[in-house]
């Protein structure tokens, strides 16, 4: 559960897409220096047929290298890539059934979109009839017929993408690899192409590794996500596992926004601890079943949207209740930010939809409030 | 399909010709006039008198041709002009077949060039950025000495006596010495020394700004490396391809010096024509008729090269 050990949780299929039990892409004990500098780290994974898995991580945390080493673009110092019963560590990439689809999308600037599409296939020597049939379907599917003839630097950001992810998809091939697709697009096209990409991933049944320094990003295309750092693997899990569930943490302060609090387990109850921590005045109670000793340090964490903030004390049952000062409040539109100073000094962030108009907002500056949330919310992250 | 975000790179200019109609500050101006003024000093003025010359009539005197304008005797001005030069070179062989001479040297010099500078230009721009330094210092060093002096060193290797030869005999490769220096081979390899900067420079400005990622993609969808180089590399070194060969190819045409030295006497160019009809016929008239038709024939390369510039831009 809350393990440091990623392997449990990745044992675990993901809710969506997952449909066949053996792995179909494996990645086994994979390293790859460059002098020595290790970017890949002994890294293991198994994907299975037609999942589309994400690869989290901060810049320069390997995990574009190691999409690199499936395209077959870098050399593994160590370690062995199986796809579909088929080694092909040593395979070059123009003989690997994966394609990549680039960062900068990568479309040769001297051809038209067509040509661009069309040059996997000519480069299968397929008949020249057939090519133009499936680069029109290709077209029609990412919605571009019209932009055939264009050229590369006539067309927007947007249909780049789609014309890259079109050409890399012509091949069919086994594994579509996608690095950040999505970060040279605007925020609102970004949130209408996750979709698109992830309907695109789901009707054509293509195993999709995607790798994204994006939570967000990370969250809406995949069914399991793999979280990196330092060349190696933290944590494999559902998104949901991810989030509500970080095995340690660097997870759970890469992966959204989070409160932690180091403290020292005072007292172990029944599937309970209490924690004291520094800068809260009472002890907090946590859910937890695993072996904690009291008097060991920890980390307690808890996400800014499962505290919630009045200005009347809410019921304490099953409940922490502290209370703060409003230190520092922002207004999103949809949802606000607060910064609550509590009664100890420590400012904890909090969020709260805005289910009501601005207007009738009642939290103002220094307003005394009560925090509170469910002990079940508190998440224990040992080390 | 309309998109609400900008085009990423490359993006078609909002307003076209903004750029060029908003520079017109008095600074601009200056700046602008100064590389116009310098064209016309050194570039439309000398041309302009060799014209001239070449539409006058030899004639024996300080300067050796007609001028202009015919004082007559009662102080009226006539224009005097003459195209018999044109006429007297183009009708003879001579000149016809020293044109398709330098045409050829000139043309095969341009070749031999590309076929040595593209790897040459290509192992540059894909070394580590400090040993590219180096390689780049090595291709510029030549010019730190003396055109002539380089040309000099040549014969001092090619020689019947020269550094070569005695090598040769001394390893007892060979008994007699070769005939190197004063024949054509000697001249190709002459004129391939001293253009192939010319070409290795412009080419590796454009395969260093080769994205490396578009060979990568290519060889993703399945290119070998010949396929790739064939495909991607080829094409986008185009406009440097084109710029290096121009640049080899016109001072190619007209070269006298090569030719005059490390040539044999039957070598015929188009420069050393030049070269005579000025100082030893003293014909300055027919020289500049020489010198002008040849520039002629290279306007055709220059406008061809810069509407694929301009196409290129758009």
């Amino acid at each position: 559960m809350t393990g440091p050990n990623p392997s449990q949780s990745a044992a675990e299929p993901g809710p969506r897409a997952v449909r066949d039990a053996a792995p179909f892409v494996s990645v086994e004990g994979v390293t790859k220096r460059f002098g020595d500098f290790v970017a890949v780290d002994g890294v293991d994974l198994d994907v299975a047929r037609g999942e589309l898995f994400a690869i989290l991580g901060p810049s320069g945390c390997g995990k574009s290298t190691l999409l690199r080493i499936l395209a077959g673009l870098e050399r593994p110092s160590s370690g062995r890539i199986v796809i579909d019963g088929v080694d092909v560590t040593r395979l070059p990439p123009y003989e690997r059934p994966v394609n990549i689809m680039f960062q900068s999308y990568a479309l040769f600037p001297h051809m038209t979109v067509a040509q661009n599409v069309a040059y996997g296939l000519k480069k299968e020597r397929l008949r020249a009839a057939e090519i133009r049939e499936r680069v029109a379907a290709m077209l029609e599917l990412v919605q571009l017929s019209r932009l055939a003839d264009a050229h590369p630097r006539q067309i927007s950001g947007g249909q780049s993408q789609r014309v890259a992810l079109a050409r890399a998809l012509i091949k069919r091939p086994k594994l579509l690899l996608l690095d950040e697709p999505l970060a040279a697009l605007d925020k609102k096209l970004r949130e209408r192409t996750q979709f698109e990409l992830a309907n695109v991933q789901d009707s054509l049944g293509v195993t999709f590794i995607v790798v994204t320094h994006d939570q967000e990003e990370a969250m809406t295309l995949a069914s399991r996500i793999a979280v990196m750092d330092a060349g190696r693997f933290i944590q494999i899990g559902t998104p949901g596992e991810v989030y509500e569930q970080p095995c340690n943490r660097q997870v759970a302060d890469f992966v959204g926004k989070i409160n932690l609090l180091d403290g020292v387990v005072e007292r172990r109850g029944e599937g309970t601890a209490m924690v004291r921590c520094e800068g809260i005045d009472a002890p907090i109670r946590i859910a937890c079943e695993g072996e904690v000793a009291t008097g060991a340090s920890v980390c307690v964490a808890v996400r800014p949207e499962k505290i919630l903030v009045s200005r009347r004390p809410p019921a304490a049952e099953g409940r922490t209740v502290l209370r703060g000062v409003v230190f520092d409040l922002a207004y999103f539109g949809n949802l606000s930010l607060y910064r609550v100073r509590t009664a100890g000094g420590r400012i904890l962030d909090v969020s709260a939809q805005n289910q009501r108009r601005e207007a009738a907002r009642t939290l103002e500056w220094d307003d005394e409030v009560y925090l509170s949330w469910e002990d079940a919310s508190m998440i224990l992250l040992l080390e | 399909m309309t998109s609400p975000a900008p085009p990423h790179r490359d993006g078609p200019d909002p307003e076209p010709g903004t750029s060029a109609w908003r520079l017109r500050s008095p600074w601009e101006r200056v700046t602008l006039a100064v590389p116009y003024a310098w064209l016309a000093f050194f570039f439309l003025a000398p041309f302009a008198i060799v014209f001239k010359i070449s539409v006058a009539d030899p004639i024996v005197a300080q300067p050796p041709f007609t001028p202009l304008f015919d004082v007559g005797a009662e102080g009226a001005t006539s224009l005097h002009l003459t195209l018999d030069n044109y006429a007297f070179v183009l009708a003879d062989r001579l000149y016809l077949l020293t044109y398709l001479g330098s045409l050829k040297l000139a043309l095969l010099t341009t070749f031999l060039c590309l076929l040595l500078g593209f790897p040459m230009a290509y192992g540059i721009a894909r070394s580590e950025p400090t040993t590219r330094r180096v390689l780049l210092m090595l291709v510029i060093m030549p010019f730190w000495i003396s055109f002539l002096l380089r040309v000099y060193a040549w014969m001092g290797i090619l020689g019947r006596h020269g550094v070569l030869n005695e090598l040769l005999l001394w390893t007892g490769v060979i008994s007699q010495p070769l005939e190197l220096l004063h024949t054509d081979a000697a001249v190709f390899l002459g004129m391939v020394y001293s253009y192939l900067p010319f070409m290795i420079l412009p080419l590796y400005a454009t395969l260093e700004r080769l994205d490396e990622s578009l060979l990568e993609a290519a060889s993703d969808l399945g290119g070998r490396p010949a396929e790739v180089f064939r495909d991607v590399t080829l094409p986008l070194a185009l406009p440097g391809t084109i710029a290096g060969c121009l640049l080899v190819f016109i001072p190619a045409m007209g070269e006298f010096v090569i030719p005059a030295l490390l040539g044999g006497a039957d070598t015929l160019m188009i420069g050393r024509v030049v070269y005579e009809e000025f100082f030893f016929n003293r014909d300055w008239p027919v020289a500049a008729t020489v010198a002008v038709l040849l520039l002629l024939l290279l306007v055709g390369p220059i406008v061809l090269l810069q509407r694929y510039q301009e196409e290129d831009a758009t």
